[in-house]
């Protein structure tokens, strides 16, 4: 295949590419979307393999056998709450692969047509490094991101003093040996390079503290992105530039929309260490003894039977318990009782965006009784119940009226404005802004104490008899 | 809120300030450079045109993904990932085209690795989006 219909495959690719992402604009059409990315990426790897002088097919088919067996294998075993810490671990992987295929352009420049071993062209090398170094803090990052989502590492931010300087200086440091390596070739600099990238990546996340994964993960997507393109511009390839573009601005637009979803700039989250600081200053107040009403799971049951709008607010904390299937089956015996059942998911609910319409898809729940913030928020108020399980500082009306409030801003489920709330939760802790809820003390909160699914599950069997 | 729109309206003025005198300048330089270059047709500097493509394809991606409905994000994450392992390309032309054993064995682990994000992320997209159901369907 020549190289002009090599190119020509590549753009039928990219396009099939383009019309992946578009089908995800409905879910009718998204199926039909995912096929075509598939397609995209069988062109682009069946045009790469009929290049002319291409060989070693053995070798190649064996890896993307061997790769492909493994990914199909953990793609059908994964269980749905773990997908955060599945999705951290395939971007990993292509933080490496662009690591690896950086080093093979390295050593043997004249496959990619971009010089020879010793005089690769200067534009090629200061690409090189840079597809090299996103590619490294995107694998080291990536598996941080995973072992905090694993819950191999703890989840909370991880701090010491002068963390900010110390990665200042890592990153002038990197910035000297990029300009020494280009200007020197050496592979002992390349691979210095590699290693203080990959500890950079390590440093930066580290004091990010769990539910700000939403962002990291959207990140690292996004670094992903740049990473392909980063190689795409050292091998002057067009598909690797131009999905590289796609996934980085794809990955980059999620990162904004999580940080406006928690009122909070990038930096500020990049920082780290939010609700560390917070959980000592604010949280232990007026606790003391203000007065909640509690309830059992009959009188739950017995409200919202004789309701005719309930909302639910899932969290973070219904993933946890895994209580999605339970909640499902609370709203298929409240419709039989002629009660309207609707969801609401806040944009940072859960670990990963999108995190809780997935959870709710597989527990059978359909796609329309499924509602965004800004598509629900003013239903509130003509709902009689509101059963809120999982979540807390999303609830938190101290976001609208408590300037002093770090959650203070962020846009909120106005749960408050139904004519009941029933709260699931443990006991009466705060979340994870540590930011107490002024919800709990509400006259018309009954607070359900108990696990997720357990109380959900006592909740249908009240509603069973 | 006001106090932002006016911030906005301001920045956005200096915007278009800045963007006319850049146009000035472009228009400047351009006059300058079909002086220079005469009635011979230039070479584009590959830099220059692999650097077009890469900024359209940033604009086609801003549009499209802003497209997407938050219902289907992790979706979206899913098959960005699958995407951007297009990066075994990279491991391919490695494997095929390289002498030097080490760029070849650089070369398979980037298809190897690649590989297992390529099944691995259209299926559990395909996984995610096999569960949207309608109503009553």
């Amino acid at each position: 295949m020549g190289a002009t219909l090599t190119t020509l495959a590549y753009l039928v690719a990219s396009v099939c590419f383009i019309f992946a992402l578009r089908g995800l604009s409905h879910p009718e059409t998204s199926r039909q979307g995912n096929l075509l990315g598939m397609a995209g990426m069988a062109i682009a790897i069946i045009a790469t393999l009929l290049r002319p002088g291409m060989g070693s097919y053995g070798g190649i088919l064996f890896a993307i056998a061997i790769g492909g067996l493994i990914g199909a294998f953990v793609a059908q075993r994964i269980k749905m709450t773990a997908l955060p810490q599945l999705v951290a671990a395939f971007h990993s992987l292509v933080g490496m692969a662009a690591v690896f295929v950086a080093a093979a352009a390295l050593y043997s420049p004249q496959s990619f047509g971009i010089g020879t071993p010793g005089s690769i062209k200067t534009a090629s090398l200061i690409e090189m490094s840079l597809g090299l170094a996103i590619g490294a803090i995107t694998f080291s990052g990536s598996v941080i991101a995973f072992a905090k989502l694993q819950g191999v590492m703890s989840g909370k931010p991880i701090i010491f003093p002068n963390q900010h300087l110390l990665n200042l200086v890592l990153a002038i440091l990197l910035v000297i040996l990029v300009a020494v390596f280009v200007t020197t070739e050496s592979p002992l600099l390349f691979w210095a390079i590699a290693l203080l990238s990959l500890a950079l990546g390590f440093l930066i996340i580290i004091p990010i503290g769990g539910a700000d994964m939403p962002v990291v993960i959207s990140m690292l997507n996004s670094y992903s992105g740049w990473a392909a393109c980063g190689i795409g511009f050292t091998v002057g390839n067009l598909m690797l530039i131009i999905a590289g573009a796609l996934v980085g601005a794809s990955g980059a637009i999620l990162s904004y929309i999580m940080c406006k979803g928690m009122n909070r700039s990038i930096l500020n989250v990049l920082l780290g260490g939010f609700g560390t600081d917070a959980s000592g200053a604010t949280a232990v107040g007026a606790t003391g003894d203000r007065a909640v009403r509690a309830g059992a799971a009959e009188d739950a049951a017995f409200i919202m039977r004789n309701a005719s709008k309930v909302i639910v607010v899932p969290g973070y904390g219904m993933a946890v318990a895994q209580a999605q299937h339970a909640v499902r089956e609370m709203a298929d015996l409240l419709k039989k009782e002629g009660v309207e059942v609707r969801y609401a998911i806040h944009p940072v609910a859960g670990r990963m965006p999108g995190h809780m319409n997935v959870l709710l898809a597989e527990a059978n729940v359909p796609y329309d009784e499924v509602f965004e913030l800004e598509e629900i928020n003013n239903e509130f108020s003509t709902a009689d119940a509101v059963y809120v399980i999982g979540a807390n500082d999303v609830t938190n009306p101290a976001a609208k009226t408590d300037p002093k409030s770090p959650i203070y801003g962020m846009p909120i489920l106005e749960v408050d404005k139904a004519k009941t709330v029933l709260f699931v939760k443990r006991s009466l802790a705060s979340g994870y802004a540590g930011v107490e809820n002024e919800l709990f003390y509400r006259p018309n909160t009954m607070m359900l104490f108990g696990d997720a699914k357990k109380m959900t599950e006592e909740i249908v069997q009240a509603l069973g008899h | 809120m006001t106090r932002s729109t006016t911030d906005f309206a301001s920045s956005a003025a200096d915007l278009a300030r800045d963007a006319a005198a850049l146009a000035e300048r472009a228009q400047a330089l351009a006059a300058e450079a079909a002086a220079a270059a005469g009635p011979v047709a230039e070479v584009i500097e590959p830099f220059l045109f692999l650097f077009s493509i890469f900024l359209l394809a940033c604009f086609v991606g801003y549009y499209v993904v802003w497209n997407v409905t938050p219902a289907l994000h992790s979706p979206l994450m899913g098959v960005t990932n699958a995407i951007s392992s297009v990066i075994v390309v990279g491991g391919l032309l490695a494997v095929g085209l390289a002498e030097d054993p080490l760029a070849k064995i650089f070369g398979f682990l980037a298809v190897l690795l690649a590989s297992v994000n390529i099944f691995g992320g259209f299926l559990v997209t395909h996984r995610m989006l096999s569960m949207f159901r309608k109503k009553g369907s």
